[in-house]
C-alpha cells in the first residue's frame, strides 16, 4: 500500500513520531551521543519582536557562533510560520531551524487537515509543545529559546509571546528580545518603545537595540558593511507579512550612525 | 451441511463495479479546467462546509464525489503522504504524478481486496509554470473506483453525469481563458447536470490554483467573488 501508517489527526509532528520516525531527528538522542561535538555546534544569538499599531515586528542579527568561531555570517533567524506569524529563533541552531520549519509545516498541515487555521493563541501553544518536547536535548547543550509574534485576525491586533527552555509561554504586551545579546536589546528597547508604534519608529527601534547588542555581545552580529549584510526585519500585519526591503534597512541604520555621531 | 455459493470472479467485479457506479451517480458532477493562470475546480455542493475540493501541496489541489466519508479519508491521506514526501526532500519534490499513482494503487487496492468497494471518484490536478524546469505542464489525473487512472489534457468532469457534461465541454472549452470566461462555462457546465435548472452561487464551491501566486497556489473563491465574477 502506497498510504503506509496508522495515524488519523490533524498534526505533522505526531505524524513524523508514529507513522515516520525514520526520518524524524531526535536531538535528545544526537546530544547524548556526540555531547562533546554539540558544545561547539553553531548558536543563533540575538532576536527581537515588538508590537506596532498595525501589528507587529521581529528582527535577528545574522551571526552563527560555534565557540568562539564565527559559524555563518548570513543565517536567517526570522521565519514565517504561516501568513500570519513568525518565529524568531535563538540558541542551537540545527535544532532551532529544524524547529522553526517544523512549526510552518505544522500550521499548513493543520490548516490543510482540518479545512480552517489555528488561532494565534493555538499556534503559540503549539510552540511552546515543541520547546516542551526539546527539553532533554536542552539539558545537554541544545537550548532553542524562540519569540513568536503575530498578527491576530480575530482580535485585529499584533502580539507576541517568549518562552522558556521547558515550553514555559508568556505573552508580552510591548516587546521582548531573546539570545545572548537579548538582554541589550531588550534595554534599548525599553528606552525607545513607546505603545502605538508606527512602521518606521519601529523598525528604528528595532534597529538600534540590534546595535546595541552587536555593541556589548561578541556574539551578535551588527551591519557588515564591508560585506554589504543587514539584518532581517519582517512586518506582520492584517495584510500579511511583508519582508522589510534592505535599502531601507540600510538608510535608517545610516541614519542611526549620523545621528549617534551628532550627539 | 451448508455449500457456499460459487461466484465468478467476473460476476464478483462486475457487481462490485455495478455497486459502485451506483454510489458516485447519486452525488453530484465537479468540473475542472484549465484557464490562463492555472486550474479552476468547481463542484455544485449546497453545504459550506463539507467540502469536495481541497488543497493537497504548493501546486496541488483534489477533488471528490461519491461517499463524502470515503473521498475525505483520501484527500486527508494525500495531504500526509505529500507533508511527508516535502519534509524528508524538498516542495518541489512533491508531484501530482506520483500521488496520482499512489491513489490509484490505494483505490485499486480496496477494489480487488475488500468486499466493498469505494464509492469514489477523484481528480488530483496540479498547476504548472512555464518559468519552473521540469515543472512546465499543468496536469489533471482521474481516478476511477476501481483505481484505474487517466491523465486529461483542457479538462475532465467526475461525477454521476460526467459523460453529459464533457460533451458540454467538448463543444465550449477553449485554451487559455481568462477566469471569468472559465467560471461561467464551468457554472453552464454544471447545470447540464441538473437538466438546465440554474445553478444558484451559494450552491458552488469553487477554487483555483493560481499559477501567479507564491508558495501555495490554492485559494477558494468566496461567495463574494464569485458572485461578482458571475455577474461580470
Amino acid at each position: 500500500m502506497p498510504f503506509r501508517g496508522q495515524y488519523q489527526g490533524s498534526s505533522f509532528s505526531e505524524l513524523l513520531e508514529l507513522d515516520h520516525s525514520h526520518i524524524r531527528v531526535d536531538f535528545a538522542d544526537l546530544a547524548q551521543k556526540a555531547h562533546d561535538a554539540i558544545v561547539e555546534a553553531p548558536h543563533g544569538t540575538t532576536v527581537l519582536a515588538l508590537r506596532l499599531e498595525a501589528g507587529v515586528l521581529v528582527a535577528g542579527d545574522r551571526l552563527a557562533t560555534a565557540g568562539y568561531q564565527v559559524a555563518s555570517r548570513e543565517v536567517e533567524k526570522v521565519f514565517a510560520a504561516d501568513e500570519h506569524s513568525l518565529i524568531a529563533i535563538a540558541g542551537a541552531a540545527g535544532p532551532a531551524i529544524e524547529m522553526a520549519r517544523l512549526l510552518g509545516i505544522e500550521l499548513e498541515h493543520y490548516e490543510k487537515i482540518e479545512g480552517e487555521a489555528l488561532e494565534l493563541d493555538g499556534k503559540a501553544n503549539k510552540l511552546s509543545q515543541m520547546i516542551r518536547q526539546n527539553l532533554p536535548a536542552a539539558m545537554q547543550g541544545l537550548a532553542v529559546v524562540p519569540l513568536f509574534a503575530g498578527y491576530d485576525t480575530r482580535r485585529k491586533q499584533g502580539r507576541l509571546w517568549k518562552f522558556d527552555i521547558t515550553g514555559g509561554r508568556y505573552e508580552e504586551a510591548e516587546f521582548d528580545a531573546s539570545g545572548s545579546g537579548g538582554l541589550f536589546a531588550k534595554e534599548s528597547l525599553k528606552k525607545s518603545y513607546t505603545p502605538g508604534l508606527e512602521r518606521a519608529d519601529g523598525l528604528r527601534a528595532a534597529l538600534e537595540a540590534l546595535r546595541a547588542a552587536a555593541d556589548e555581545d561578541r556574539a551578535t552580529g551588527g551591519v557588515d558593511l564591508e560585506r554589504g549584510i543587514y539584518p532581517i526585519v519582517k512586518v506582520c500585519t492584517a495584510e500579511g507579512i511583508e519582508d522589510v526591503p534592505e535599502s531601507e534597512i540600510a538608510d535608517v541604520h545610516r541614519a542611526i550612525v549620523e545621528s549617534s555621531r551628532r550627539g | 451441511m451448508s455449500m457456499p455459493f460459487y461466484v465468478s470472479p467476473e460476476q464478483l467485479m462486475a457487481d462490485k463495479a455495478e455497486y459502485a457506479r451506483k454510489g458516485i451517480a447519486r452525488g453530484k458532477s465537479i468540473v475542472t479546467m484549465e484557464y490562463a493562470d492555472g486550474i479552476l475546480l468547481m463542484a455544485e455542493n449546497p453545504s459550506a462546509s463539507l467540502s469536495k475540493l481541497g488543497e493537497i501541496y504548493d501546486r496541488i489541489a483534489f477533488a471528490g464525489v461519491g461517499k463524502f466519508s470515503e473521498f475525505d479519508q483520501l484527500r486527508k491521506v494525500g495531504v500526509r503522504y505529500a507533508d511527508v514526501k516535502g519534509y524528508a526532500y524538498s516542495r518541489d519534490d512533491v508531484r501530482g504524478r506520483a500521488l496520482a499513482n499512489a491513489y490509484s494503487q490505494a483505490i485499486g487496492d480496496v477494489f480487488t481486496n475488500q468486499m466493498k468497494p469505494l464509492e469514489v471518484e477523484i481528480v488530483v490536478a496540479e498547476v504548472g509554470d512555464p518559468r519552473f524546469e521540469g515543472h512546465e505542464e499543468n496536469s489533471l489525473y482521474r481516478v476511477q473506483f476501481d483505481g484505474s487512472i487517466g491523465d486529461h489534457q483542457g479538462y475532465c468532469v467526475i461525477g454521476g453525469s460526467a459523460e453529459n457534461l464533457e460533451a458540454h465541454l467538448r463543444a465550449h472549452y477553449a485554451e487559455d481563458q481568462p477566469l471569468g470566461e472559465a467560471v461561467r462555462l464551468g457554472r453552464n457546465t454544471l447545470e447540464r447536470g441538473t437538466n438546465g435548472d440554474p445553478v444558484p452561487p451559494k450552491n458552488l464551491e469553487v477554487a483555483i490554483l493560481d499559477r501567479s501566486r507564491s508558495g501555495r497556489k490554492f485559494r477558494r473563491l468566496s461567495a463574494d467573488e464569485l458572485a461578482g465574477i458571475l455577474e461580470g
